[in-house]
């Protein structure tokens, strides 16, 4: 199969399947494939999204309902605890206030407060943007040094890097787990921030020491021969130009303490808990609420959905530790 | 430039610069800056990557218990080392876990090259596409495991009734069959992280210059030579960094198959991180735990030296 054009073939759209020269043949069936493959691994998050709307008797169904009436049980179930009561005592709290709650009182329910799921969200968000901050500040300094200095170890810099994520996490959560007992970091925002901050900065070093890198050196130079400090020097000419590595660093450091869980279920509980380790315990006493988990999940992935659409070609360089350069 | 003389200039141009604080923040010479900024990244690193493990190889000679505290910490050499190396629980785990990861590496590796030998064709749409398929890998491996539970029930989950839609086989229990389980890790692992591979590869295929096709042609080479001889060279590579970064993952696996089957039924698929945390933080044999995560510590990083230098050998 040749991949120059055969000439005797008449251009244009609308010629049969069979009468295409080879390499538009070729590309539609890769076409067909890739696409093919793509529907198919998105299904499940697809259903789990459906899910989501269905009420709990719908999502157990056999066989597996694809059209049935939408609900907001799940968020509802989600976002609060409830007790289940006697149909008089219902009758005796007087008419609903709002649509929650009549949705609730409609399975014999009565709703006790919120549930925690905003709680470790909110501690997702606190941690996520704790951490990629911390990480982005002492890693832009820690590459520039790296690259502008002769510094011992540079050249170990990425051997280190290797050998620092080769221990499960559970193995460094035993010590560090004894470490924040006696230091009071013990199911703390600040504890896991550091932690997060330290398994990710050697990464995020040799990220933006690439990046930095990349620029030359004879910008800084001329600031400082025109009187600008070292220190000045950095900051008004080398930062700007490494917004895109930082960017890259940033995106990649918040997706890794979003979805982090290892640490997040060994080292914290009531307090600093995020909502990975929360969401598989929404399953409830019955195993059955399923749209609340379902909703969880779907309100936890979101961010993350939409952070990959609209920011690639930055996650694609963080999260491949800088071999994909595009 | 040396240093020196930038700093004999900067000094002599701040000198003459009015104001203070040039005057005083020329006092900052170039070494200082740098071990300011590298000083605060050390220190994290010492304290929360380096002393732990000190500590923890510490902890593996003695038989400390992390919910004893006060309990006498008797230093008792290599008993734990021993007394993992000997056990056949051990080695079962490690061979669950080593059968999770050749599997995984294998079925990416296959699906991932072939995806992206696909999109390297440039179909109209292949950018939206990439990204589509992108999306798995970019989520938080504890909650994929958790709603692939759902998806795998074995009444009223897709996952049966899809398989049951091709062959006639009653209800597909993936997460309770002993036979199952370790396939059903694979298959979601594998959902997950096939995108990755794929991406490496397609690096690697798009740094391949066409002439070098081209001129293949006129020596008229077949679609399998040039594969063979000009593809596939280019994007070894790419392919053996993904799978060293995936295989050391999938070694270190927990998040994922802890939330999906907890390691059961029995510990068929209990990984060796799964068996690390039941000692460690249900079972609080810390001495214990200690060592046995040494030993995986070391045999990543034994095999992973062994890979890096044959990578190194293929880039060459």
């Amino acid at each position: 199969m040749s991949t120059l054009v055969d000439s005797t073939a008449p251009k244009g759209s609308n010629k049969s399947f069979s009468v295409m020269d080879a390499s538009r043949r070729v590309k539609w069936i890769a076409a067909l494939l890739v696409i093919t493959y793509a529907l198919v691994a998105t299904v499940p998050l697809v259903w789990i999204v459906m899910t989501s709307f269905r009420t709990p008797p719908d999502s157990i169904a056999y066989p597996p309902k694809v059209i049935a009436e939408p609900s907001l049980e799940g968020y509802v179930n989600l976002f609060t605890t409830r007790s289940r009561q006697t149909p008089e005592y219902i009758e005796s709290l007087g008419p609903p206030q709002t649509w929650y709650d009549e949705l609730v009182r409609s399975r014999n329910m009565v709703i006790t407060g919120p549930s925690r799921f905003a709680d470790r969200y909110w501690n997702s968000i606190v941690i996520g943007f704790g951490s990629t901050f911390l990480t982005v500040f002492l890693g832009t300094l820690a590459a520039y040094a790296f690259s502008r200095f002769k510094v011992p170890l540079k050249d170990d810099l990425l051997f280190f890097i290797l050998s620092t994520r080769m221990m499960p996490p559970i193995a460094v959560a035993i010590p560090i787990f004894l470490m924040y007992r006696e230091l009071g970091l013990s199911d703390t925002a600040l504890g896991i921030i550091l932690l997060y901050t330290a398994v990710n900065l050697s990464l995020a070093v040799w990220l933006l020491k690439g990046f930095v890198d990349e620029i030359p050196r004879e910008y800084e130079e001329a600031a400082v021969i025109d009187g600008y400090t070292r220190l000045q020097a950095f900051f008004r000419v080398v930062l700007p130009q490494m917004r895109a590595g930082i960017a890259a660093t940033a995106i990649f450091c918040l997706i890794f303490a979003w979805n982090e869980y290892a640490f997040a279920l060994l080292l914290t509980s009531g307090e600093a808990q995020t909502a990975p380790p929360f969401i598989p315990t929404i399953i409830g006493e019955g195993g059955l609420d399923w749209p609340a988990v379902a909703a969880g999940t779907t309100l936890f992935l979101l961010p993350v959905v939409i952070f990959t659409v609209l920011l690639r070609k930055q996650l694609l360089r963080g999260i491949t530790f800088g071999a994909v350069r595009r | 430039m040396s240093t020196q003389t930038l700093d004999r200039a900067a000094q002599r141009v701040a000198r003459a610069t009015p104001g203070g604080f040039a005057r005083r923040v020329t006092g900052l010479s170039d070494r200082m800056v740098a071990w300011l900024f590298i000083s605060p990244t050390i220190f994290l690193l010492l304290a929360i990557n380096i002393f732990p493990l000190v500590w923890t190889v510490y902890l593996s000679f003695t038989n400390y218990r992390a919910n004893q505290p006060g309990r006498e910490v008797e230093w008792i050499g290599t008993r734990n080392y021993e007394r993992i190396l000997g056990s056949e629980d051990i080695w079962g785990y490690m061979q669950v876990t080593a059968h999770f990861v050749f599997w995984t590496m294998l079925l990416q590796v296959l699906i991932g090259l072939g995806l992206a030998l696909l999109i390297n064709r440039n179909f109209k749409g292949s950018s939206f596409w990439t990204t589509v398929i992108l999306i798995p890998m970019m989520l938080s491996p504890a909650v994929v495991g958790t709603f692939w539970t759902y998806l795998y029930q074995p009444q009223t989950g897709i996952f049966s009734y899809v398989v049951n839609l091709f062959a006639d086989v009653g209800a597909v229990d993936m997460i309770g069959s002993v036979t199952l389980a370790p396939w059903a890790i694979i298959i979601v692992d594998t959902w997950m992280w096939t995108p990755y591979i794929m991406l490496l590869c397609l690096a690697g295929l798009r740094s391949i210059p066409d002439y070098l096709y081209e001129a293949a042609e006129v020596d008229r080479a077949n679609t399998w030579q040039k594969f063979w001889y000009i593809t596939l060279p280019r994007v070894l590579p790419f392919l053996m960094l993904a799978v060293l970064f995936r295989g050391i993952e999938n070694f270190k696996m927990f998040d994922m198959v802890v939330e999906l089957t907890s390691g059961g039924p029995g510990s068929t698929t209990e990984l060796a991180s799964i068996n690390l945390k039941r000692e460690a933080f249900e079972k609080w044999r810390t001495g214990y735990s200690s060592a046995f995560a040494i030993i995986l510590f070391v045999t990543v990083f034994g095999l992973g030296n062994i890979y890096v230098k044959a990578l190194n050998k293929v880039k060459s």
